[in-house]
């Protein structure tokens, strides 16, 4: 087939807002139609996979700690739990909790910001928080009142919130007192009406339509949500260990793309995140987080429309307040006061998946005798959406490519925020292809 | 109108670096609002859709220059602002990334990427001070809180930042923390880091590991003889000064000699060195 007199068009968003790291979309048009459309991430790359090799598990849990400003818990918590896999170490119940009530306090503070701060501002019409809470100043401060308990929580714990100091192979440098705890219990019961008001301004917004289906990928427990245990789970059936995460997916290099794109074993794209956790593991949320859920439309809503996912985030902020002051209610210090068991290296593959507030996280160690890391390949959840991102926006761009550019271009940068994608963590330069998408 | 009674044009960007510091401005999160009232945030694009081609009274920049459109950047950036500000380790020391400027940056990035000649990258990673002129440093991995609202607040009001010009072990005592380095014979690195994070790790359990960076005069050769003196290994008084901050001087030389870098597959020769693009 031979096109004649055609006319080609880029349309360009260079520098995507609002979201974390450095990005930009390129759509390439001809005769009105979408042929290619770039998602371009030129974050430099920092190498974390080799600058890993040659370090102690603990050093590695302080240098993976730094891939992200925003989910340091995430990086720590996943290579710790990989660590311990390999070396036979069972934590105290009670180190389980708090490393639990630590991924609670990051969840809250990483959702809040998204929410409030940078989703938020699209379906009320605003360039951010700053302009938005000149109109509705009570809700901008509700949502930083609740980001700021999560990182005090986190601060109670770790030391500080953006890279905390204390998660240590087999427990925590230092536990935290009963009564250190006790003294956040009023900021947390105040994050819980928080976060169901945050289910009531959610309930207010209407999302833009956008209806498709997308294979999803998270974490299931046996009685929990997820968080740092479970099984890699899909909505295609798929059921592995959180170590096996290779038997199922790939990294791979694209001719058009200097990035490791992740994508199931047969090619195709998956989801990770709040979305796909709510479908997969909606039974294990707590009642309250439920009734939240049911509040914003349910599950299907969440799985369809991926602008939906602030309702998901909403859900997620019930539960992880609700479980944080659980925990917090429940805590009382080991005896004998010990915040780490003791462990010896052992050679061997230390592998694990968590859940990070943007979906599925897999790291994976070769190490030796002496517990030197000799290799490591660490897929943050970024990486893993890239491709389903991409696949959403060709769906999309269609429907607003005719609008005036520069509506055109919020309405597909709020596509793009929906997932929450955090760039630095992803630290790849990203481009996709796609030929025809009208075909 | 005066001008003198605008709010500053204040502008926030990155460069190599994890979000973390300018995270940080966004976790002043009681004083937040009220900095946006006195401040014009003209440029934030992790917060903002409002973009600004103008003049910066005061840009804070995160993260290290590490490829050549970065180093580009600074320098137009710096062109247009009257008040530079380096914010956090990477800005001011190279932060993490800079393990690499020991190794051969090509072989590290073959080792990652299989396709590494597509990537944009040079051999370092390194300090903004390295390219242009900065008028203020904040420190550490990530930057306080309190101390970038203080750096804020005397900004605003025309006056000098009051920064501590100390070291953590300052800060640790008038914390009451009990000394891990003589208590429990942890290779802290306390005596000769910067203050300014308020002695976290000490006060938590554990070795200080230098994020704030080196104290101008600190006597590294003493804190490491005192090391092996407590019978800690070479091997571990190397890895404590190869973190965030071990590009700067004078972690920067033991870090060279540590067992992570001479023992890593990908250790430069001596001729890969300085930051030429590749």
């Amino acid at each position: 087939m031979h096109r004649t007199a055609t006319e080609e068009s880029v349309f360009d968003v260079r520098g995507m807002t609002r979201v974390e790291g450095e990005g930009s979309l390129s759509l390439r048009m001809r005769d009105g139609e979408v042929i290619e459309a770039h998602l371009e991430i030129f974050e430099a790359p920092r190498y974390f996979e080799r600058l890993v090799v040659g370090r102690t598990p603990d050093e590695v849990l302080d240098i993976v700690a730094r891939i992200c400003g925003i989910c340091p818990v995430a990086y720590q918590m996943t290579a710790v739990h990989a660590f311990e896999s390999l070396f036979g170490v069972t934590v105290d119940p009670t180190i389980r909790a708090l490393r639990r009530l630590m991924y609670c306090a990051e969840w809250i503070e990483s959702h809040a910001l998204h929410l409030y701060l940078l989703h938020l501002p699209d379906f009320l019409g605003y360039p951010s928080a700053v302009e938005l809470a000149r109109d509705r100043r009570a809700a901008v401060v509700e949502g930083l009142e609740l980001k700021r308990i999560g990182n005090s929580l986190l601060e109670a714990l770790g030391g500080r919130a953006i890279h905390p100091v204390t998660v240590r192979v087999g427990g925590f440098s230092r536990l935290p007192g009963q009564d250190e705890l006790a003294a956040l219990r009023p900021d947390l019961v105040r994050a819980v009406e928080l976060a169901r008001s945050t289910v009531e301004l959610v309930a207010t917004l209407t999302p833009p339509e956008f209806d498709r289906a997308m294979p999803l990928v998270a974490l299931r427990s046996p009685a929990e949500y997820p968080m740092n245990e479970g099984r890699i789970v899909s909505t295609d059936g798929l059921d592995l260990p959180p170590t096996s995460w290779r038997d199922a997916f790939a990294e791979e290099q694209v001719p058009w793309s200097s990035a490791l794109q992740a994508r199931a074993a047969d090619g195709r794209a998956y989801l990770l995140g709040p979305a796909a956790r709510i479908v997969l593991a909606g039974d294990r949320l707590g009642p309250a987080a439920r009734e939240a859920l049911a509040r914003l439309g349910g599950q299907d809503r969440i799985a369809r429309n991926p602008h939906w996912s602030i309702a998901a985030r909403a859900v997620e902020l019930v539960h992880a307040t609700t479980e944080a002051l659980a925990i917090v209610g429940g805590y009382s210090p080991m005896a004998g006061g010990a915040g780490i068991v003791p462990w010896a290296p052992r050679a061997g593959i230390a592998a694990w998946s968590t859940e990070a507030p943007r979906g599925l996280l897999f790291h994976r160690y070769e190490v030796d005798a002496g517990g030197r890391v000799q290799s490591a390949q660490i897929v943050p959840p970024t990486s893993q959406n890239q491709a389903a991102i991409e696949a959403d926006l060709a769906r999309f761009a269609p429907a607003v490519i005719g609008l005036p550019h520069d509506v055109a271009t919020t309405r597909l940068e709020q596509l793009i925020r929906s997932y929450d994608p955090c760039i630095s963590c992803a630290t790849h330069f990203l481009r996709v292809r796609l030929e025809d998408v009208s075909a | 109108m005066n001008a003198t009674f605008a709010p500053p044009k204040v502008g926030v960007v990155k460069l190599a670096s994890c979000d973390g510091c300018q995270l940080a401005l966004l976790d002043l999160e009681d004083e937040l609002l009220a900095v946006a009232e006195r401040f014009d945030l003209v440029q934030f694009p992790e917060a903002t859709s409002r973009r600004w081609d103008g003049e910066f009274d005061v840009l804070l920049v995160e993260g290290s220059v590490s490829t050549p459109s970065q180093a580009e950047e600074l320098r137009h950036l710096r062109a247009r602002t009257r008040l530079l500000v380096a914010i956090g380790a990477c800005a001011t020391a190279g932060g993490i990334q800079a393990l690499r400027n020991h190794l051969d940056e090509r072989t590290v990035a073959a080792s990652v990427y299989p396709e590494p000649a597509w990537l944009e990258s040079l051999a370092t990673a390194t300090p903004l001070a390295d390219h242009v002129t900065v008028d203020l440093e904040l420190r550490g991995c990530p930057i306080d809180r309190g101390q970038l609202l203080e750096v804020l607040t005397a900004l605003r009001v025309g006056r000098r930042p009051q920064l501590p010009n100390e070291a953590v072990c300052a800060a640790c005592k008038r914390r009451g923390a009990a000394c891990v380095l003589v208590t429990a014979g942890l290779p802290c690195l306390g005596p000769v880091t910067a203050a300014g994070c308020g002695a976290i790790c000490p006060a938590f359990g554990r070795a200080c590991y230098g994020c704030f960076g080196p104290l101008p005069g600190a006597n590294v050769a003493a804190l490491s003889a005192q090391f092996a003196a407590m019978g800690r290994s070479e091997d571990e008084i190397g890895r404590a000064f190869a973190l965030f901050t071990s590009w700067a001087e004078p972690f920067r030389a033991i870090t060279a000699g540590s067992a992570p870098i001479l023992g890593h597959p990908d250790r430069a020769g001596p001729s890969t060195r300085d930051g030429e693009a590749t």
